[in-house]
């Protein structure tokens, strides 16, 4: 694909609602995935010649499969709520990347074969036939939408166009028109089990390395257990967490508190991902396949908790589907929620004063904080509703002096997404992910502006991955986005002298952590 | 949920003209429905008799309610975008019973009595008279218009929000599994 020559749209005072402009990104689309990498999820490998009778035939099993799919294409009234809540709108301007009117390409065609006035009178209710074009159009803005459910907050009946888009790409995967990016990288996480495709001894060696940094910073011997047999805690973080900033230092912040607790932990070479791209897809099936191996690993070492590492919908798949797609989980403490965030692990190590911060080590930054959409609207922590948005709070402020919240449009359950989330983090949709960072960038610069806010801390590995590329567009430095539990790190006061093994009592105050 | 269907909260959130004008259309309905129950009744209910004076005047706001959303649909360009032929057809259906409601209720008073009459009978499957005012077989002739079409048409959201998910699920996945019937084969195919 030829570069596209794009401007970056101007940050402004405050958020304006842009008119329409037709077409706008009609050119942005993703690689369609080769046979290489749709055979191995079970999608033909190209373009199947009947594809207009699978794709139809395939939506109608997926509406009957899914009851909230059939609700949500049946129940739009066209108010047109949603209709300037996406950031991709707001970024593009494309009329088509308006929740309404991305649902309403999929929906046109469901009413055309599957409602009695589609069937009757297509015009006057908006039906239409599936064609090339429309198959086209598809392609393209079921890929300019990143899952993020924001649409559905706002909408009078909690339509999700995420849910709609997942659909979507599950039919084109069905008929051989598949997304490059998200097929090869669930294929990697099936076959060698991380996104990363990073075989055990490479993962062996980078664990390796951070404890010899770690131990040269603070003098502290911290261990990163890879493999451990026996140890109580599984940890499933993405991948990303193993090499790319800020996430390492993440990882970095998660093995202090570990060490700090006297826990006994370790990571799974053979589920070393958090990240499960089948739910991008809509693929229950490959959502369940890369679930599965965690359930194995934890098998195989015989561990007695999960707890998932600082990733959006990881979580969201963590949280809202883990245990139906790959439960019952009775082998585990029943003591503990399964999944545990490791933001509910440290939260509940702060309340019970086992870790203790100097948070002057943080001072020569100035906070904010970006609720990632999965966490935010797809799932929650602790035992109370809001709990995604206050344990992650509780957390900054308490390990570092200065934090400010972002207005309050563009925070908790009306958070913008990254504008890289729902598979789109790939560079042959640059414009896209540049374009849809905006409202965020305006809500950061506001911050930045007001509070003197320096940094923005996250606890996503996408987010974390789309921001420090598409900072720079906007003027702002690909350092300023940070790991939540990279603060935890910076401040955190190390007094134990040894990892794991030799101090259990204080975990066992820990019991009734839940 | 209480809050969605009372008071509209995620339309509230989302845009203040469309939750105006769309909760004075739906809230006038309501009390204009209620006090239609008069003619179906005998002896009227005492809350039926009540409500009569507000469901008078709340006929005017529906009015208002609909009137908006129709303009926005209008003039706002992401409203016209997404608008089809069946979306403006369906508003100006409920604005032409509206009117013609208004109009028999604060203009030309229709002859209620032989139409309670007429009504009470098709209620035991007996025709009665029905009376003849135009305006009156025009009002009567839309209502029938459109509940022909709302099982097949979007009116049918007024049920469909009950069903939606996002607002009706318990969020209790790790306390419970929630495995589908189909999902379950899945699991046991293996």
């Amino acid at each position: 694909m030829a570069k596209v020559e794009f401007a970056t749209p101007e940050l402004k005072e405050y958020p304006i609602i842009p008119k329409l402009q037709k077409d706008a990104m009609a050119h942005s689309s993703p690689f369609v995935a080769k046979e290489q990498f749709q055979t191995p999820l079970g999608y033909p490998g190209e373009l199947v010649e009947n594809w207009k009778e699978v794709a139809i035939k395939r939506m109608g099993e997926l509406t009957e499969k899914y009851r909230s799919l059939q609700v949500f294409l049946d129940s739009c009234v066209k108010c047109g709520a949603c209709t300037d809540k996406c950031h991709y709108y707001l970024g593009t301007t494309d009329p088509k990347n308006m929740p309404v009117a991305r649902q309403d390409l999929f929906r046109k065609v469901y009413r055309r074969y599957y409602t009695l006035a589609g069937k009757l009178v297509p015009k006057l209710v908006g039906a239409e036939d599936l064609t090339e074009e429309v198959l086209d159009d598809w392609y393209t803005y079921f890929h300019q939408c990143s899952q993020c459910r924001r649409c559905s907050v706002y909408c009078p009946y909690g339509i999700d166009t995420a849910e709609i888009s997942m659909a979507a790409r599950e039919v084109m995967d069905s008929i051989g028109k598949g997304q490059k990016y998200c097929n090869e990288i669930i294929g990697k996480a099936q076959t060698l089990g991380n996104n990363l495709g990073l075989p055990e001894p490479a993962l062996a060696d980078t664990l390796e390395g951070l404890e010899e940094d770690v131990e040269d910073e603070t003098g502290v011997a911290v261990k990163f257990p890879l493999d451990v047999k026996g140890a109580d805690i599984l940890l499933i973080t993405p991948s990303a967490d193993f090499f790319a900033e800020p996430h390492i230092d993440g990882l970095i912040g998660y093995a202090k508190v570990f060490h700090e607790a006297g826990a006994s932990w370790t990571l799974s070479s053979y589920a070393s991902e958090a990240a499960n791209f089948g739910m991008f897809i809509g693929s229950y099936e490959n959502m369940r396949t890369l679930a599965l191996r965690i359930r194995q690993a934890a098998l195989d070492l015989g561990v007695k908790r999960i707890v998932f590492g600082e990733c959006g919908h990881a979580w969201r798949v963590a949280y809202s589907f883990l245990n139906t797609l790959a439960g019952p989980f009775d082998f585990l403490d029943p003591n503990y929620p399964v999944p545990q965030h490791i933001c509910e692990y440290t939260h509940d190590l702060i309340q019970k004063n086992v870790i203790k911060f100097d948070k002057s080590e943080n001072d020569h930054m100035t906070l904010t904080y970006h609720d990632s959409c999965n966490v935010a609207r797809a799932s929650r922590m602790g035992d109370e509703p809001g709990g995604q948005f206050t344990i992650p709070r509780d957390i900054i402020k308490a390990t570092c002096n200065n934090f400010y919240d972002m207005p309050e449009h563009a925070i908790k359950e009306g958070t913008y997404c990254c504008g890289g989330g729902g598979g789109l983090l790939t560079d042959d949709l640059i414009e896209l992910r540049v374009k849809g960072a905006l409202p965020r960038m305006e809500a950061l610069k506001h911050v930045t502006e007001n509070n003197g806010v320096t940094h923005m801390a996250a606890i996503c590995a996408i987010c974390k991955s789309q921001f420090s590329k598409i900072f720079p567009y906007y003027d702002f430095s690909l350092d300023q986005v940070v790991s939540v539990h990279q603060l935890v790190s910076n401040a955190i006061v190390l007094t134990q002298e040894d990892s794991g093994d030799t101090d259990e009592s204080k975990e066992s105050d820990d019991v009734e952590a839940a | 949920m209480v809050k969605e269907l009372t008071i509209f909260e995620s339309l509230f959130k989302s845009n203040k003209w469309i939750w105006l004008f769309g909760w004075l259309f739906h809230m006038g309905m309501l009390l204009v429905l209620l006090r239609h129950l008069r003619y179906f009744t005998d002896p009227v209910w005492w809350w039926v008799q009540l409500i009569q004076p507000f469901g008078k005047y709340a006929s005017i706001l529906m009015l208002v309610g609909l009137a908006g959303l129709l303009a926005r649909r209008i003039v706002v360009d992401r409203v016209r975008y997404i608008s089809a032929p069946s979306d403006y057809l369906m508003l100006l259906l409920i604005i032409g019973i509206g009117a013609t409601g208004v109009l028999m209720t604060f203009v030309t008073n229709a002859d209620i009595i032989t139409l309670k009459d007429y009504l009470l009978g098709l209620m035991v499957f007996d025709i009665r008279t029905l009376p003849t005012d135009p305006i009156l077989l025009v009002h009567l002739f839309m209502v029938i218009v459109l509940m022909a079409i709302f099982p097949i048409s979007k009116l049918l959201h007024a049920p469909g929000v009950f069903f939606s998910p996002t607002r009706n699920q318990v969020d209790n996945p790790r306390e419970r599994r929630h495995v589908a019937a189909w999902a379950i084969k899945l699991e046991s195919s293996e």
